[in-house]
Formats: C-alpha cells, structure tokens, sequence
C-alpha cells in the first residue's frame, strides 16, 4: 500500500509541476515569439481553448450535446459593441465591458435553457440549432445591432508589434479561468451531480438529483464564459456582422476540438484546440479559396471519429497505462480486486480480467455498452 | 390583401410539398438509425447538381435524370452508412454520428465547390417557368409536379413499410433493435439500406429544390439542414406522414408571414419550433419515446 500511496504522490507532484511549466510557457509565449504573426494564432488559439473548455463544462459532463454556443458568444460580441457605441466608451476603457459581455451570455442561457433543456438528445440539439437561428436571424433584421454590416468596435491607437499582446493575455486568463472552474466543478458535488445526469436522467432524478436546475446551472456557467469570449473576439477584430458573430462554424468547431482531445475531461477540449485552431487558421491562411481546408477539415473529422473515438487523452491514457503495467498486476498486492466484470473500451482489446488496473471513468464503461 | 393571403396558402402548401420531398430521408433515417444526418441539407443540394450535370451536358430531363440519380444517391447512402456510420458504438453515438455526418456535408461541399464553383445554378425547362391559372390562383406547374411527387413518394414509401416483407423489417429494427435481431433480422444491413433510401429519396427532394429554389450554390445546404430539422422535429422524429403534415404546415406559415415582413419569415419558422416544443415535446406525430429517451 504504503508504495502505491508514494507514487500517486509522486505522480500528482509531476501533474502540478508539467502544469506550471505550460502556465509559464503560455505566459512567456509573446516575449519569446513577439511576431505578430504568431501571437495572432496565439489569441485566436486561447479564445478556442476558453470556448471548447467552457462548452465542455456543459456539454461534456451533462451529456447534452449543444449546438447554440454561438449564440452567446455572438452575443457577448453584440454586447460589447452595443454598449461601447450607446455609452460612448473608446480607448481602453472598452475592456472594463467585457464582464457585461459574460452577464449578457448568462442572461441568455437561462430563458435558453428553460425552455431546451426539457427536451433530450437530438431534439435538444435541433432545439439549440434552432434558437441559433432566431438570434443570427435578429441580428441580421434589428436595427439596433446593425443589421446586415453589424458594428464596429472602438479604435484603439497601440503600436502594430505589441497589439495583440494585451489581448492575448486576457485570452489566457480567460482560458485559465475557466479550465480552473471546469477542475472544481468535475471535483465537486456539482459535477458528480452532471455526470450522473448524463449516465442516467431519470435514475439520478430517482436518487434526488434536482435535473433541471444542475443542467441550468451548468449551461449558465458555460454561457457566461463563452460570452465574455465573445465581447474579447470583437474587440480584436474590431467587427462584428452577423454571419460571423453567429456562425455555425464555431459551434462545430468547438464540438471537434472537445471531441478530439476526450469529452468530459479537463484536459482534453484544452488539447483540442490547441491542435485544431492554430490547423485551421495556417489552412485558412493557406488555402484562400477555402474548399481544400474545407475537405481536410472533414477527413481529419472522420479519422478522429473512427480511429479515435474516445478523443486522445482517454486514449492515450489507456495506451501509458498498458506500457506502464505491462506483465505484472497495477493494483497494490493483496489489494481486493474491483468487483463485477471487467470494463472493457468499445474499440480496446479483450483483456485479462484482473490483469489491469479499471480506467478511472470504469464505472461509466458498463453504461456505455449497454447503450448499444 | 385578401386575395393575396389566399395565394400565399396556396404557395405555403405547394413549396410544403417539395420540403416534405426533402424532409421524409431525413425523418426515415432517423427513425431507423436513430441519427440524425445533418448531410442531409447538402444531399440534396447534391441532387440538384447531379440533376443540372444530367439535363445541361447530356441534355436528359429532369424527371427523367431521376431515373439515374436515385440510385446513384442510394449507392453513396449505403457507402456513407458502411463506412462512417456503421462502427460507431458506446453512449456518444448520438453526438459522433452528428459529427460523421457534419465531416461527410464538408467533404462533399468541398467537392462541389471544387467541380462547380461558387456561382448559382438553376435547374430549367420548360414546366419550370409556366403555370396554370385555376379559380384567380397562380399554380406553377413545377410545384404541382413537385407536390403530386410528394405525395406518390409518401405512399410508395408507406407500401414499402408496410407491405413488404424488408418494410416489416425495417419496422422491428424501429421498435426494438435487440428483438429484431433475436428473431433473425439482419440489423446492419436492414440500417444500411434504410440510409440508401434515405438519400435516394433525397435525390428526388434535390431536383425539386434545385428547380424551384431560384438558384442554389454549394453553401445552400446550411440554411436547408436547419429548416428541414426543424420540420422533422416538429413532425415529430421518424414519422413519415408527420414530416409532410410538418412541411405544409411550417411553408403556410412562412409563406404567410412572408406578406407581411420578409424579414421575419425565417424568424418565424424556427420561433414555431420552439413555441411547439415547449407545448408539445414530441411533435405533432411523434412517438411518446422521442422525449422520454
């Protein structure tokens, strides 16, 4: 026992150090690359990560699959730019309207969810697409967004090779932000409250899980950060117009990304992005005329979906648990053995009853084969 | 403005008709599968090309062109199905095969972008333009082509499920996939085929489209996926009958609305979608199990 209890310690103490060493990267980042060129990626990149972990705390715990994101961080976008033209605001005041921009999401998430949240699966998802389509038709036919042009964002006079510099770093706090509410969340009696709802619904409800307003809870949270996104979105671009506050690209994109790197975990919408966005916008940059990206983009979809479909960091925790415990017993000798049969991955080979340590999500696995 | 309210019925439940030609693939698929197949949009934007490429270089007619691409829209289902749909399994299939299906409308926009180009199409003939005046109504040959083809394709899909020995089987994988399986039906491939009429179907709702949309590119799949989901949903998920009740309903609205604010039209359909649901979470038609999970 006393070995096994060490080398958990062990392992928790390289989790935290490998953590600050890319908190420090991250932080480094514009002092060590000051090219525009590249901070640029690194803004759109940590806006993606904010965006996909923020969907996840949604989304990947509860198990209800949104597409209407867009909706709040167009609106986060609306927000800022409304606001900053009426009050008059300019210079670098327009920042101090960012935390509007995350109450205006969260305003919106909560008659959005009231009303999405008592349908289930698909037709909750049809239900987000839907509600997208109403706020990118309003924005489209107000007058007070701009209609068809949408709104521009107060100038801000900073020297070109430092710009993105300020934006960048509210873009990691805002990343950092959310991956450390998402911890506490997945930590508390929150999260075991979302994931249960994702199990089993009406089970957890039996088991006095109050369903209706952990979900509304969770979709707030979620809303609120993919808002505040948004209003920094707008004011880096300077522009918003309605195809692009609301495009259903983002909401696609952030569900790959979240997909990618493993649904449900902190760290795996975090990875996603990281690979996907800065993909996406070389390919952008790259390919102007945009079909080759376009198809690219739908084989790396696939490939990930078939190959992969637990998303990397389950899958590759799977693989370093294999390499590690490789010919002998993970679990501590004389340790009882966990009962009931062995979880075995839709797509992993049979094992050994025994032979393996349980993956941590073990208890899910059974769930997810008998949904078959 | 009465006279035009009246017209305006009348083309809500014309234009109705061709939507239900383009929604029943996808409420078919989804009540077989149990996926939902957002291609479905670009599908037909699909079908209308191959009906352009048919009737423009081999100078083949629309109606007649169907003869041809049905089956090569069923060919490419069942090729989806196999390849990308088929092996997925576990508690996220819901949202992986949204996904597979998202990646596959990509690939094959990409693809239309890159033999087509980004110009707008349109299907024509002659019966496209003209139309017939009955009782002070304009009634525009296409549509009633289109809406009689709704309603022969509903039937004929109705006689297959209900009076054929693959219909019956088809109907048990919708009730109870492990029972259908236990009594000897070949559940993979009863899937399979279903998803090649799904797009087969599609086929035919994709000429109807291309020659009554006044115009299409390889981008209109996005605004049809949303409206036909939309329509699916309120008809209830997996009925057929629903999908045609649904379209005829939502098109008079939207073609209501339309005299008084174009703007709003589009606003108004998916407004209805939500107002419905909150009334009515299982659509007009729809099974009790849609919401219960």
């Amino acid at each position: 026992m006393k070995g096994g209890a060490s080398r958990a310690r062990l392992a928790a103490g390289a989790r935290w150090s490998a953590l600050a060493v890319l908190v420090a990267a991250a932080l480094l980042f514009p002092v060590v690359f000051p090219d525009p060129v590249l901070t640029n990626y690194g803004v759109f990149t940590l806006i993606f990560v904010t965006a996909a972990s923020a969907w996840n705390v949604f989304s990947g715990f509860s198990g209800y699959i949104s597409l209407g994101q867009a909706v709040f961080f167009g609106s986060g976008a609306y927000a800022v730019g409304i606001a900053a033209r009426d009050w008059q605001v300019s210079g670098v005041a327009v920042f101090a309207l960012l935390p509007l921009a995350a109450l205006v999401g969260a305003a919106i998430a909560v008659p959005f969810g009231l009303v999405a949240l008592r349908v289930r699966r698909h037709t909750f998802i049809v239900v987000t697409i839907a509600v997208f389509f109403i706020f990118q038709l309003m924005a489209f036919n107000f007058s007070f967004t701009g209609g068809s042009s949408g709104l521009p964002a107060p100038f801000l006079s900073w020297q070109a090779a430092s710009y993105n510099n300020p934006f960048y770093y509210i873009a990691l706090a805002s990343a950092i932000g959310i991956i450390a509410v998402a911890w506490l969340i997945r930590r508390a009696r929150f999260g075991l409250q979302l994931r249960a709802i994702r199990d089993d619904e009406d089970r957890a409800r039996g088991l006095g899980v109050r369903a209706m307003r952990v979900k509304l809870a969770a979709f707030t949270v979620s809303a609120a950060a993919t808002g505040l996104v948004g209003g920094l979105w707008f004011l880096y671009l300077t522009q918003v117009e309605p195809q692009s506050g609301f495009d259903p690209l983002f909401d696609l994109s952030i569900v790959l990304m979240a997909f990618l790197g493993g649904l449900g975990t902190i760290a795996g919408p975090v990875l996603g992005a990281l690979i996907i966005e800065p993909g996406q916008l070389y390919l952008t940059i790259r390919f102007t005329n945009g079909y080759y990206g376009e198809i690219l983009l739908g084989a790396i979809f696939l490939a990930v979906v078939l190959f992969m479909p637990r998303g990397i960091i389950p899958t590759a925790g799977e693989w370093i648990r294999r390499l590690t415990t490789r010919g002998r017993s993970a679990l501590p000798v004389g340790a009882p053995q966990a009962p009931g049969p062995v979880p075995r991955g839709p797509e992993g080979p049979r094992r050994r009853p025994g032979a393996e340590d349980p993956p941590p999500e073990a208890s899910e696995a059974p769930a997810r084969e008998a949904r078959q | 403005m009465a006279t035009q309210i009246y017209q305006a019925i009348v083309d809500g439940i014309l234009v109705g008709g061709v939507y239900a030609l383009m929604a029943v693939g996808l409420t078919l698929i989804f009540g077989v599968l149990d996926i939902i197949n957002i291609a479905q949009g670009i599908l037909v934007v699909l079908g209308a090309y191959l009906s352009y490429s048919l009737s423009v270089q081999l100078h083949i007619g629309l109606f007649l062109g169907l003869l041809i691409t049905v089956p090569a829209m069923f060919v490419l289902g069942v090729a989806i199905q196999v390849a990308f749909i088929r092996p997925l399994r576990g508690q996220e299939r819901t949202a992986m095969t949204l996904l597979v299906t998202y990646a596959v409308a990509l690939i094959i926009e990409g693809v239309l972008y890159r033999v087509y180009g980004p110009d707008d199409r349109e299907l024509s003939a002659s019966y496209v333009t003209s139309s017939v005046h009955v009782l002070g109504f304009y009634l525009p040959y296409i549509y009633l082509l289109g809406f009689g083809l709704a309603v022969v394709l509903v039937v004929a899909l109705y006689l297959l499920l209900y009076r054929t020995r693959f219909g019956r089987s088809v109907r048990a994988t919708m009730q109870d996939r492990t029972a259908a399986r236990l009594v000897g039906i070949d559940t993979s491939r009863v899937a399979a085929l279903t998803f090649g009429v799904g797009v087969g179907v599609t086929a035919v709702g994709g000429m109807m489209f291309g020659a009554t949309n006044g115009g299409f590119n390889p981008n209109s799949g996005y605004d049809l996926i949303s409206r036909l989901l939309a329509i699916i949903i309120l008809g209830g998920l997996g009925s057929i009958g629903g999908a045609l009740v649904a379209s005829v309903f939502m098109l008079t609205v939207v073609s209501l609305v339309d005299v008084w604010s174009p703007n709003w039209a589009n606003a108004v359909f998916y407004a209805a979608l939500v107002l419905v649901l909150v009334i009515r979470p299982t659509g007009f038609l729809g099974r009790q199990a849609v919401r219960a999970e």
